[in-house]
């Protein structure tokens, strides 16, 4: 019961292996039942591939199935007797970088494949670039297929060098595994392979296993996004008013001095409330009830911090985003901005640059803005955001801006 | 230092109940789809917990295709009266009296498709503008690619590919008059994760889904309970076995499973040797590869 959750992501490019290593990562931590192994051989025999096609297992939708490439995210399970892991599986192509996005803003950490035919090419640094913008701190380069090479050892350290001097460049990411592999024959994925005795390193698996992820969470800035007001009016409890919510950053506990914003009253947090009785203290991620001493009019979209440490409190924001609609972004574009548990309007003031995901190059004096294209924009917003750095906080520092014809979520943002 | 860490089960449940209150923040009239199975159980009480010491601001919806096993449905009253919860039931039966669907025919029959119009017609009814379900993405591969908060259009078809980004924990419920969500806060759950919490909990459960005698009839590999709706054809035999369900649906496709576990702890353990997927003993699934895709794009939960 005691067990650590670790989310990771994994990207490479159409090939690389991918589907291959977590259809492996599951047959070998048995995490596939019986009847899918049946319907994989089944599938598997109606294509005419030769062995079981362990990418089958992971490609969800009909049109991926018969295309045979990954189109969407789509979220695997399993779970070791140390940790449980949910994979945000996501496609490596340029036109899905949006989606490449979405599996990271969850993830703590992201394998990188990488063909060891190929070596370091554009899309490899496309994926560590997104990584690094996301803010996952660890990440592990697999290099795929080391069977196609004769699992030489001066072909995976050329790729070592050529990704370490990329990856210098790439600050929020603070450590990197290389790990060399072959997914289709299981080498180094879940056991030690006998055939690269010269690799002194762990297995994938056990690498994830144990690797240390440090707290993504923040438990050092006290933020509280008002979810919800809970009040029963019940015979039981007819006074009872709390504040629901999921903390996003620091620790809260009963008596500590609060602020409340946007009103910016003070006061004390009376009871940490929960359906199994009152708590000592709320971290992140925690969702709690908190209660106050003085009755203050609080409603969503209020943050419950501590005076001494408050966010920044401001209407105009820069920021790095990821468009993700065919239709462009428009310089000007107003639209619906969603922030923690508040949605305000926003207006875009001016495009800043955009980066060549591909060579990290700015792009300066592009007015255009398309589907896929990351950069820094600056947006002004209808009411003022109670907001931190990104690379502070990822919950009070992301953002979506939305489409108020179609409701679409157009872009994701992250403050800087 | 202290280190603050929350392990896997109490990360789900934060999240679970992260979920819940923000379909209550985002909608006018959800709704939580209770069938009286483990996971909307398991949904139905993290939402007790999300919004204590109030009650559930949800009206609970159970789509009753006739053909439900009665110890759910004695379970399900029972419950609902416990928690102070309303509870509407939209019934398959009416949907084909109205002639909105029509029965399927031989001994395969199932009413599993036909709920789909039954729910679709009950969100219209009620106008809920959100339907809470306890689908897990562990459960089928098309699941694997919902979102928390899922989107449907007027006619309540789910358009796989069309999907709205879903990230960090911004949830987008922002939809047109006529449209609604499938809210599933239980998505990051696998069956292990719900037996677990079950019993961490003490969340109680129908006796169905422990050990018991009773009399089966096993059809195309699946131990189905002879009853009303599945009576024993002249060229098959049923016998009294001791079984327990993993999944518990209508009795016409909800198999049953050999097992000697009587109590939490040896259902957990029998999960975790299991071989096959829960849904390895619903017959709904094994109609194609892609059954569960097609059900889903028609506005199945
Ligand atoms: N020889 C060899 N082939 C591999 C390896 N990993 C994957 N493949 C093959 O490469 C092809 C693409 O793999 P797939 O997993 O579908 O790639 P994806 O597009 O990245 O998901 C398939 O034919 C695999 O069998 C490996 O380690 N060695």
């Amino acid at each position: 019961m005691e067990m650590d959750l670790l989310r990771f992501t994994t990207a490479g490019s159409v090939d690389d292996g991918k589907s291959t290593l977590i259809g492996r990562l599951l047959y070998d931590s048995k995490s596939i039942f019986e009847d899918q192994l049946e319907a994989m051989e089944e599938s598997s025999r109606k294509r005419g591939d030769e062995h079981l096609n362990l990418a089958l297992l992971t490609d969800g939708l009909r049109a991926e199935r018969e295309q045979g490439i990954t189109i969407d995210v789509a979220y695997r399970y399993f779970a070791t007797p140390r940790r449980k892991f949910i994979i945000a599986d996501t496609p490596g192509h340029m036109q899905y970088t949006r989606n490449m996005v979405t599996g990271a803003s969850t993830a703590s950490l992201a394998i990188i494949l990488i063909d060891a035919r190929k070596g370091v090419i554009e899309q490899t640094c496309r994926h560590a670039f997104i990584a690094n913008l996301l803010r996952i701190q660890h990440a592990v380069v697999a290099v795929n297929k080391m069977d196609l090479v004769d699992y030489q050892e001066e072909t995976y350290e050329a790729i070592v060098a050529e990704f370490q001097d990329f990856a210098s460049r790439l600050d929020n990411i603070v450590e990197i595994t290389f790990i060399p592999i072959s997914a289709l024959r299981g080498d180094n994925v879940v056991a030690t392979s006998d055939q690269m005795p010269w690799y002194g390193g762990p297995t994938l698996l056990h690498h994830l296993e144990t690797v240390y992820v440090g707290s993504e969470e923040n438990h050092v800035d006290a933020r509280f996004p008002v979810q919800w007001v809970i009040r029963p009016q019940s015979d039981t409890h007819p006074d009872f008013r709390g504040y629901a919510g999921r903390v996003a950053g620091g620790v809260f506990k009963p008596g500590d001095e609060v602020l409340v914003l946007p009103s910016g009253f003070a006061t004390h947090v009376s009871a940490i409330e929960t359906f199994d009785g009152q708590i000592e203290e709320a971290f992140s991620p925690l969702s709690v009830t908190i209660t106050l001493d003085d009755d203050i009019d609080i409603s969503r979209g209020d943050m419950i911090v501590k005076p001494n440490n408050p966010p920044r409190v401001d209407q105009d924001i820069e920021a790095m985003i990821c468009w993700f609609s065919e239709r462009p972004l428009v310089s000007r574009g107003k639209y619906a901005l969603r922030h923690t548990t508040k949605e305000v309007r926003a207006v875009v003031r001016d495009i800043r640059f955009k980066v060549d995901i591909n060579t990290l190059h700015k792009i300066e004096g592009d007015p255009e803005f398309g589907l896929n294209e990351i950069g820094r924009i600056s947006l002004r917003t209808s009411a003022p955001l109670f907001y931190d750095r990104y690379n502070r906080n990822r919950t009070t520092g992301s953002f979506v801006l939305i489409d108020e014809q179609t409701n679409e979520a157009v872009a994701a943002g992250m403050i800087v | 230092m202290r280190s603050y860490k929350l392990n896997h089960v109490r990360q789900l449940e934060s999240e679970a109940i992260f979920v819940l209150r923000e379909t209550a923040a985002q909608f006018d009239r959800p709704a939580l789809l209770f069938s009286g199975g483990k996971d909307s159980i398991v949904m139905a009480h993290l939402a007790r917990k999300a919004f204590h010491p109030a009650r559930i601001p949800f009206m609970l919806l159970h789509v009753d295709t006739g053909h439900n096993f009665p110890e759910t449905i004695e379970f399900r009253d029972r419950f609902v009266k416990e928690i102070g919860a309303s509870l509407v039931v939209a019934y398959v039966q009416d949907s084909i009296d109205k002639g909105r669907v029509v029965e399927e025919q031989g001994i395969h029959a199932s009413r599993n498709k036909l709920q789909t119009v039954t729910l679709l017609d009950a969100i219209e009814t009620h106008q809920f503008d959100a339907a809470l379900g306890g689908g897990r993405r562990d459960e089928e591969k098309a699941r694997a690619k919902e979102r928390f908060f899922s989107h449907r259009n007027d006619f309540g078809e789910w358009d796989p590919k069309g999907q709205r980004p879903e990230l960090w924990n911004l949830f987008n419920g922002r939809h047109h008059h006529g449209e609604h969500f499938r809210v599933f806060p239980l998505s990051n759950w696998t069956e292990m994760d719900v037996w677990q919490y079950i019993k961490h909990e003490a969340i109680d459960l129908p006796s169905l889904y422990f050990s018991h005698r009773r009399e089966v009839v096993d059809r195309h590999g699946s131990l189905l309970a002879v009853s009303d709706v599945v009576r024993v054809q002249p060229d098959e035999t049923s016998e009294e076995r001791t079984v327990r369900f993993r999944t518990i649906g209508d009795m016409t496709c909800t198999g049953g499973v050999d097992s000697a576990a009587t109590s939490l702890d040896d259902i957990i353990a029998e999960v975790a040797a299991a071989r096959e997927t829960e849904r390895g003993t619903r017959s709904d699934d094994k109609r194609s590869e892609s059954a569960m895709e097609d059900r889903k794009k028609e506005g199945y939960f």
